[in-house]
């Protein structure tokens, strides 16, 4: 009875999936389509969630339906105004073609499946985490696998979240800030922005052993400098002159720092030492954490702040 | 008893989220939408709420679904006004 109510919830939230995606392609005006957008990212999260996947879940909320939704309502603001061009009408080879390649798609990946449904010999990943768990420094298997046992991979994740970053910087001036929201909203945001950072720091302490992380964390920290700055206040919480630069190469540098300071030991490239390797990890994603939520904050803003070139106080929300 | 109760709170509530709904649909401008789905979806939300909290026996828990609660109404609250004084700013505008 459980069973059958929950598969009819995960059909439900497939079906609402397709169709949010298909009405975001589809809708008549961008902005319709950024909203459908920010909805499926929501419904995806959902979907994440009753994949058993939270970590996941998080992050596509955080990120994918949050930060992205926020980056694209304000490219939108900015675009400028220009004559409503007739919709382009594909051509028939086009249609074709992407037709032809969605359902070789389908077809690969459901083979892929049922393949590896049927032939259960053969090691899982799944196990090998699990097995390594203990000598990892942290209990929660996905921050084992994207701090310790790959951690090259989120390092360089970084990198290209630092490359994306500059080159945003690249483009000129920060966008201009949105006009005064009103006292309701500056009110909710007074209390709503404590709140975030609090959560955002919770969500990297408790990483080390139950869903979160560094890339959710920053993702929430980056939402209250965002909301703060939608509410109608020029800040963002960054700190200026020097100290932004060093945030923004905070999380890259203490990553190779730790990486590099481990092969001091005779050891290899992000090769803890296992008994440090709790601590080191908490290290690196507290300095991930306000990377990414400053780079985050610098990309929404769109350009270099007024505070990027004056050395003034030190001013953090 | 309790069970009861609960599912009765958390029908109740659903009806309230598909009337808000029915009347976000239906309503002919943007204020009268919005009244309907504010109205309606607070007191679905107050109903489902109660009806979950009844199911649950650890304190902590209950504690989460009370700030879900209170960071519900607080956003939604803010969002209506928000939406209402968009509305107000553009007929200024346009008259």
């Amino acid at each position: 009875m459980t069973f059958d109510a929950l598969l009819l919830l995960d059909m439900l939230l497939a079906a609402m999936m397709l169709m949010l995606a298909v009405a975001a392609l589809h809708s008549h005006s961008l902005r319709q389509g950024i909203i459908l957008f920010i909805v499926f990212g929501l419904v995806t999260a959902l979907a994440w969630a009753r994949l058993r996947a939270p970590d996941v879940a998080l992050a596509e909320a955080a990120i994918g339906s949050g930060v992205a939704g926020a980056l694209l309502l304000a490219a939108l603001r900015d675009r400028k105004p220009r004559k409503q061009k007739t919709p382009m009408a594909r051509p028939a080879w086009q249609v074709l073609t992407v037709t032809y390649l969605v359902i070789g798609l389908a077809l690969t990946a459901s083979w892929a499946f049922l393949d590896a449904q049927a032939n259960h010999a053969g090691p899982r990943l799944g196990a090998m985490v699990q097995a390594e768990l203990a000598n990892s420094g942290v209990a929660n298997p996905v921050t084992a696998v994207l701090l310790n046992f790959r951690a090259y991979d989120t390092l360089l994740e970084l990198a290209v979240l630092l490359a994306a970053l500059l080159g945003v910087l690249a483009l000129g001036p920060e966008r201009t800030a949105p006009r005064a929201a009103g006292p309701v909203v500056t009110h909710l945001v007074a209390w709503l922005t404590p709140l975030l950072i609090v959560t955002a720091g919770y969500l990297l302490w408790v990483g080390a052993h139950a869903p979160g992380g560094a890339f959710q964390a920053g993702a929430l920290l980056a939402a209250a400098g965002i909301v703060v700055r939608l509410s109608g206040n020029p800040h963002t919480g960054l700190p200026s002159g020097v100290w932004i630069r060093m945030l923004a190469v905070a999380g890259c540098g203490v990553f190779m720092f730790v990486g590099l300071a481990s092969m001091s030991g005779g050891a290899n490239l992000l090769q803890y030492p296992a008994d440090w390797a709790g601590t080191l990890i908490l290290l690196i994603e507290i300095f991930a954490t306000l990377a990414i939520a400053a780079s985050l904050v610098l990309v929404y803003l769109g350009g270099r702040p007024e505070s990027w070139s004056s050395g003034g106080k030190n001013a953090r929300a | 008893m309790i069970d009861l109760l609960s599912a009765g709170l958390i029908v109740g509530g659903l009806f309230f989220y598909v009337a808000g709904t029915v009347g976000l649909i239906r309503l002919p401008d943007t204020l009268s939408r919005l009244h309907a789905v504010t109205k309606a979806d607070n007191l679905g939300l107050g109903l489902l709420v109660f009806g979950l909290l009844l199911q649950l026996s650890d304190p902590l828990s209950m504690l989460k679904v009370l700030l879900i609660w209170v960071l519900v109404l607080a956003a939604s609250a803010a969002g209506g006004q928000l939406i209402a004084r968009h509305l107000q700013h553009k007929r200024e505008e346009s008259s």
